[in-house]
């Protein structure tokens, strides 16, 4: 049975427009769950995050982060706390420590010792020393770095964007397993946008389906 | 050879000076390297601007006036800030312009009242013969470091926009997302400079300094302004560039801290 706390929304949604992309007459999103995103490529899903994100800001309708209006918060409070990763990662330049550290050193968070941070690509499967140079790093050991940066933030909120699309069947169920236990660990909300199915219903507990811009499903799924 | 030691070059040297580039004309026409009117036109505006300008000294030196001397340094801002809205690639929008114009002005208005107050000295500061060469050099390099600048800073804005949305997702402010576009937009305006510094001595000799020793200057005074002036450069081109990419960046973001769209920024009036 799910705590009372279980079932507060982290977002609403409430007559969000923009542009011609995305149109979404009601929306909330609960807190502590995994959410999933599914649709085909442009149906809005990647905008979605980036509204929630407040990358970008609606053209009209307004969007709730626990009761309070994104406009009533400030922009860097809320990234540092509703946390998103691109589809494609950006690698920054220097070494993977440096890339590890930072997310926290952008928000001006506590830096942790480098065994947290072995600890932590190990948690991706990253076999990797942290000295090396993040740039030489294939597609999918990229993907691996930037969920190990986020995971490290320990947001309240992740916003993923296809966190797996870089990753191989058998590195996908690994690294998406441990990022789901890692999450519901801390009492994270994760949200991630995927175009599989099979991958949603694997590891969302709500399944949010978006058409042209606009929702067609929210199902519950009670895999577990 | 004059009284002074000087040789002046009579009319028929300088005729023989336009002659080589007549020679220069005949071999780009015969290669079919089809840029015989712009040596031309460049030519004929550059011997134009010079003798306006040497009459102008001619006055000034001879009828030393404070209010001649400041609008003519007024011009001379102008003159630069419209020429660097020129070199920019893209149209420019108000704000940036209003930028680059308080930057190049302020810039290089610190840096020569100091130049001229400090290192040449109080006496002299409002004397023509010193004022307008060194407002020219400091302006003139300025304008060209400013113009790399903000060609960097609008094209990294552009092509890096997927790095400053990834570092904004992270919690980043604008500032520290756009912080290393900020500084390769400094780089690339002072480079010119450095590596100007860099040969100076060793691969050529320097304008400034080749025209005092021809005009019969020791060598050693020679020497001396043309450290100092390459230090006033140095300083007003970094100032002038510092005052706009820390300003500058910020056009790009809005409000919310969202970086904006191309045609919102630059080009949007």
């Amino acid at each position: 049975m799910e705590s009372p706390d279980n079932e507060k929304p982290v977002f609403t949604l409430k007559e969000v427009k923009f542009n011609d992309i995305l149109y979404i007459k009601e929306l909330a999103i609960t807190e502590k769950k995994t959410t999933a995103i599914v649709g085909k490529s442009g149906s809005g899903k990647t905008t979605l995050l980036k509204l929630l994100n407040k990358l970008i800001s609606p053209d009209s309708g307004t969007i709730y982060y626990r009761d309070t209006p994104l406009e009533a918060i400030d922009s860097i409070t809320l990234r540092r706390e509703v946390v998103m990763m691109p589809q494609t990662p950006v690698i920054f330049e220097g070494d993977i420590r440096e890339n590890l550290l930072i997310g926290l050193k952008f928000s001006e968070k506590e830096l942790p010792s480098d065994d947290r941070l072995m600890n932590m690509l190990q948690v991706v499967g990253l076999d990797k020393k942290l000295d090396e140079p993040a740039h030489q790093l294939s597609g999918g050991e990229k993907q691996r770095l930037a969920l190990a940066r986020v995971m490290l933030m320990e947001p309240s909120v992740w916003l993923l964007d296809e966190p797996s699309s870089a990753l191989d069947k058998d590195t996908e169920d690994e690294v998406m397993q441990k990022i789901m236990d890692f999450g519901k660990r801390n009492g994270s909300t994760i949200i991630f946008v995927t175009h599989s199915i099979p991958m949603a219903e694997k590891y969302a507990e709500e399944i949010i389906e978006i058409e042209n811009g606009e929702i067609v499903s929210i199902k519950q799924n009670h895999h577990e | 050879m004059n009284k002074s030691g000087i040789v002046d070059i009579e009319l028929w040297q300088l005729m023989a000076a336009y002659a080589y580039v007549i020679v220069l004309l005949v071999i780009v026409r015969i290669m079919g390297i089809k840029r015989e009117k712009i040596i031309v036109m460049s030519s004929i505006r550059m011997t134009l601007q010079l003798i306006i300008a040497g009459y102008i000294l001619i006055y000034l030196f001879n009828h030393p006036s404070f209010w001649f001397l400041i609008l003519l340094f007024l011009l001379m801002e102008g003159f630069a800030i419209n020429n660097t809205f020129k070199r920019v690639k893209v149209p420019l929008n108000r704000e940036l312009k209003k930028i680059i114009a308080y930057s190049l002005g302020g810039g290089t208005t610190i840096s020569l009242m100091y130049f001229l107050l400090v290192v040449i000295g109080s006496n002299t500061w409002n004397d023509p013969r010193y004022f307008i060469p060194i407002a020219g050099m400091l302006i003139g390099n300025s304008m060209t470091g400013i113009s790399l600048g903000i060609n960097r800073l609008i094209d990294s804005m552009r092509t890096e926009r997927d790095r400053i949305e990834g570092a904004l997702m992270l919690g980043a402010t604008p500032k520290t997302a756009s912080k290393d576009i900020v500084n390769k937009a400094f780089d690339a305006s002072i480079l010119p400079t450095i590596n100007s510094m860099l040969g100076m001595g060793i691969v050529f000799l320097p304008g400034m300094m080749t025209g005092q020793i021809l005009s019969g200057t020791s060598p050693l005074i020679a020497i001396k302004y043309q450290i100092a002036i390459m230090l006033g450069i140095l300083g007003s081109v970094a100032f002038t560039v510092l005052i706009f990419v820390h300003r500058a960046y910020k056009v790009f973001f809005n409000k919310d801290a969202q970086l904006l769209l191309p045609e919102e920024t630059v080009t949007k009036e």
